[in-house]
């Protein structure tokens, strides 16, 4: 969660506290390096089991053999091609099933995070404990706990069917009959959960940077709450959104867990994919090359973001 | 009041207080099936209420022994994470050096990647380098990714910190050593303690990662996992409601204190 509320803190714009730093002192060679040794060890530790792997992966991508014979480089790139004619439904699954996600976490948790923020009074630091408290248990038992709420014939399940909702979510694709487990909507539901924190917590911290006169003046003006809200709150959240986006979506996209344990062989994500190539089917070239395109995939993904977000000083 | 009006009145709140109980439900649903005696060997559906498991927490072959295993990776990648974080945060903040902003993207990258991305290709390079898998690459995984979380915890702080504090010791004739020890360090140990405490609970909980560095080496997450496909325990809603319970306990025991001492120091 500091993760969250870092990149704000780390925004280039001066922190007007902090008056400038001057260390106008003729600096010797010795402390010049200084810096560097204090580099050296973090740096080194990220270069070779960070970028160096990625350098592996590249190669493991284009390589050919057999577990017995082991594998040589033969630049075979046609199994990039391979890769995404045999699983491009994966990777829609995991676009669409992340951007679900994503989507229902900000519908969700702006509501919350608006609460937290101007309504909670002496509340707030008790409700902000419940948001991050889930945390505290291990993610899969919680995970698994969506298995015994899903349930075929559970009290939500047949709350959702007698409302019909389940036939409004079939007309979507997203369930099947009177199941909601093992279907998209199952996967959905378990990766909107395991996200929405990560969603909340930059939202109130963009919000509680608000001056909540700004909104009174606002109505002072004659706007009505609702255009209040949408001229002035919503925009000077935004740094929130994007970055609460960014947290949501890049994990959401890779996950497997959720759609393992909740969802069927139909709702397998690249994620799954990748996990099973490399670990149960052991075809390291086709793992490597389709965790390369997820990478890829996602790092495009978020750079055109960015941009038409406008706001790249936020990283 | 109307009943329409009132919920028009307080939309936000109604609508904030679902999220939230959507967000704890699962940690209900495990409260309580940690007090189920299943029929078969998963602990889905309720059958009668039993204290069997929480009499016998370790009942269980091997889960306790994944829990130490968990918390000694956790405690060396902290350690790690920590050290290393800290070095960097520093250098970024106090320091102008060539190369700055390739260091600020090398930190960012691991936090902007699927974790699947960052486990699949540590996976290439132990098997290209022949390494076998188990507790040192776990460690070696775990510290390369908490290390990001560290910087930005610290940095942030030292960020905040007014560097005359430090002028002022040397003024008063504190060597660096000193200086570092006496000054910078108290000032910079919330952010320092918030960054540990983080890459503690990251550690503590990796899955993904894990999955793919941990050979036969089994991590408690690992054995949730596992258990997912041979039977679920009881015991694991057990030690999930502890957990819970004490880090909620240990918050608000915190806030209180703390709270006291605001109270008692005027400023």
């Amino acid at each position: 969660m500091t993760a969250a509320k870092a990149p704000p803190a780390d925004a280039p714009p001066p922190v007007p506290s902090a008056p400038a730093v001057p260390p106008v002192r003729t600096a010797p060679a010795r402390r010049r390096l200084t810096p560097y040794w204090l580099l050296l060890p973090g740096v080194l530790w990220l270069l070779v089991f960070f970028a160096l792997p990625m350098v592996y992966q590249a190669s493991t991508s284009v390589q050919t053999g057999s577990l017995e014979e082991g594998y040589t480089v033969t630049w075979h790139f046609a199994v990039y091609g391979d890769a995404l004619a045999e699983y491009w439904p994966h990777f829609v699954r995991s676009v669409l099933y992340a951007g679900t996600a994503t989507a229902l976490c900000l519908l969700l948790g702006y509501p919350l995070a608006y609460l937290i923020a101007f309504r909670a009074g002496r509340w707030r630091a008790l409700l902000l404990v419940l948001v991050i408290a889930p945390f505290f248990t291990s993610f899969l038992i919680r995970t698994l706990a969506w298995k015994t709420i899903l349930a075929d014939g559970g009290p939500l399940v047949e709350i959702l069917r007698t409302v019909g909702l389940l036939e409004v979510t079939a007309l979507l694709g997203m369930t099947e009959g009177d199941r909601v487990l093992a279907t998209p909507l199952a996967v959905v539901t378990g990766l909107t959960y395991n996200f929405l924190p990560f969603m909340i917590l930059p939202l109130y911290t963009s919000l509680e940077r608000i001056d909540p006169r700004l909104h009174e003046a606002a109505g002072d003006l004659y706007a009505r709450p609702f255009t209040a809200f949408r001229q002035v709150t919503l925009p000077l959240s935004m740094p929130g959104v994007v970055s609460g986006t960014l947290l949501t979506f890049i994990p959401a996209s890779g996950d497997y867990v959720n759609a393992e344990l909740l969802g069927s062989t139909d709702t397998k994500m690249v994620g799954n994919v990748i996990q099973s190539q490399f670990l149960r089917v052991l075809d390291y070239p086709t793992a490597a090359a389709l965790s390369f395109l997820l990478m890829a995939i996602v790092l495009i993904m978020v750079t055109v973001y960015i941009r038409r977000a406008g706001t790249e000083d936020l990283l | 009041m109307a009943p329409i009006a009132w919920l028009r009145r307080h939309t936000v709140v109604v609508a904030g207080l679902l999220t939230l109980a959507y967000l704890l439900l699962p940690n209900l649903v495990v409260l309580v099936f940690s007090f189920n005696a299943p029929a078969g060997k998963f602990n889905y559906s309720w059958r009668e209420f039993s204290t069997a498991a929480w009499r016998d927490p370790c009942g269980v072959p091997d889960l306790c022994g994944s829990l130490a295993l968990s918390l000694q990776i956790a405690f060396w990648a902290t350690a790690g994470a920590t050290v290393l974080g800290v070095m960097i945060a520093f250098a970024l903040v106090r320091y102008r050096f060539r190369g700055r902003g390739a260091v600020n993207s090398l930190i960012f990258l691991p936090m902007a990647m699927p974790e699947v991305v960052m486990a699949a290709s540590l996976l290439t390079l132990f098997l290209n380098l022949g390494a076998e898998l188990g507790f040192p690459t776990v460690l070696i995984a775990h510290t390369m990714f908490c290390l990001s979380f560290v910087v930005v915890a610290v940095k942030a702080r030292v960020l905040s910190m007014d560097p005359r504090l430090e002028e002022a010791a040397r003024d008063l004739y504190a060597g660096p050593v000193q200086t570092f020890l006496r000054v910078t360090l108290p000032i910079a140990a919330p952010g320092i303690a918030a960054g540990a405490l983080l890459a503690f609970s990251l550690s503590f909980d990796d899955f993904i990662i894990t999955n793919f560095t941990s050979g036969t080496a089994v991590t408690f997450p690992m054995f949730v996992w596992g258990s997912a496909q041979r039977g679920t325990p009881v015991q694991i809603n057990v030690i999930g409601t502890a957990m819970f319970v004490l880090a909620v306990l240990t918050v608000v025991l915190g806030q209180l204190v703390a709270g006291r001492r605001r109270n008692h120091t005027p400023s």
